[in-house]
């Protein structure tokens, strides 16, 4: 196990007995949300790394790297922010598929924009937001994002580079 | 406070596209068994790579949503809350757990009590990309490199995004927002 997963699960241990000896109702609470939201992540997750597996075995290396590879240019960019401004993929789940792909041909700033624009973005849940905020701050928020995203795939990929 | 939200019933039925996926796997193993033997290895690689570094995770997830109150906090975020306001908002933004769209209505609550409308973008920037939880995991996942580059990127992003958005509204919108999350 690598130092930095030791080191975390050494604070949560840590955490979770400050938390026993102050209530232990509320750990147990804890407890049980931890394992309830891992089981409702599950399936999504295993069906994900599922379907990864088979994306990096039948489909080669060359073609994940001639679309979201890091010389696809603007067309890599292109796919990867639509994936994420469009699909509803929990980051749980996004994180595995984007290191499954960056371990097979896809470019990091492909993935970094990706990502970002799974967080930020959301065309899906556009009219839940504008039903909160309206449509002017809704749009707003959203295509700044979503080019912001641009951005921060770069800069990830100019300082991963280095 | 929205902690009940997490009403939706944990069920196995939700394997049901897996189960698809696993017989689909067998009867590829059975016909190129080279191709299928190479997709059960990564995938069980993967699946033990995760099994690892998410226990810890969701523990904290559960950590925080318990112990952490947001109803007490989100009083002291008003028009005048300057510095310690923005970091407190980001900050709860940070803390949470859930999809982005689980915030919005925390958002509504907060802004009956008074939030200001920057504090809240600030705090649906924070919650959409910048959650501790999630950060811990991009880590493990995608190491250190990226996922600071892009935490750090976030937090400026939500700046921005705060900033443009309250020049682009202009003081009716402002009203029209408000008074539509009070009602």
């Amino acid at each position: 196990m690598d130092p930095s997963t030791l080191i975390l699960y050494g604070v949560v241990i840590g955490c979770l007995l400050i938390s026993f000896s102050k209530d232990r109702k509320k750990t147990r609470e804890v407890l049980i949300k931890a394992w309830k939201s891992f089981f409702m992540i599950l399936p999504a997750f295993l069906t994900v790394i599922f379907i990864m597996g088979f994306v990096v075995v039948f489909i080669p290396e060359k073609t994940i790297a001639v679309y979201i590879g890091e010389r696809s240019g603007f067309i890599g960019y292109l796919i990867s922010s639509l994936v994420g401004a469009i699909t509803l993929i929990p980051g749980f789940v996004a994180f595995p598929m984007a290191k499954m792909l960056l371990d097979n041909g896809a470019g990091i700033a492909q993935m970094a924009v990706f990502i970002s624009t799974l967080m930020m973005v959301g065309v899906v849940t556009a009219p839940l937001e504008a039903s909160f905020f309206g449509w002017k701050a809704t749009i707003g928020r959203n295509l700044i994002a979503y080019f912001y995203s641009f951005v921060v795939g770069y800069v990830v990929w100019m300082v991963v580079r280095i | 406070m929205k902690n009940s939200k997490n009403t939706k019933k944990v069920s196995w039925k939700s394997f049901n596209g897996l189960n698809v996926l696993i017989i689909f796997s067998v009867v590829v193993f059975l016909f190129f068994p080279r191709e299928g033997a190479r997709v059960y290895r990564v995938v069980g690689q993967n699946i033990l790579f995760m099994l690892e570094i998410i226990p810890p995770i969701f523990l904290l997830l559960g950590l925080f949503d318990v112990w952490v109150s947001r109803e007490k906090v989100t009083q002291h975020l008003g028009d005048r809350s300057g510095l310690k306001g923005t970091g407190i908002s980001i900050a709860l933004g940070a803390l949470a757990a859930g999809p982005l769209y689980a915030a919005f209505p925390i958002a509504e609550v907060m802004l009956r009590k008074g939030t200001s409308l920057r504090n809240i973008f600030l705090f649906i920037g924070a919650w959409s990309t910048m959650k501790i939880p999630m950060l811990l995991f991009e880590l493990q996942s995608l190491g250190a490199r990226f996922a600071l580059t892009r935490y750090a990127m976030s937090f400026l992003g939500i700046f921005c995004i705060a900033f443009f958005l309250d020049k682009l509204l202009l003081s009716e919108d402002k009203q029209n927002i408000i008074k539509r999350l009070k009602e």
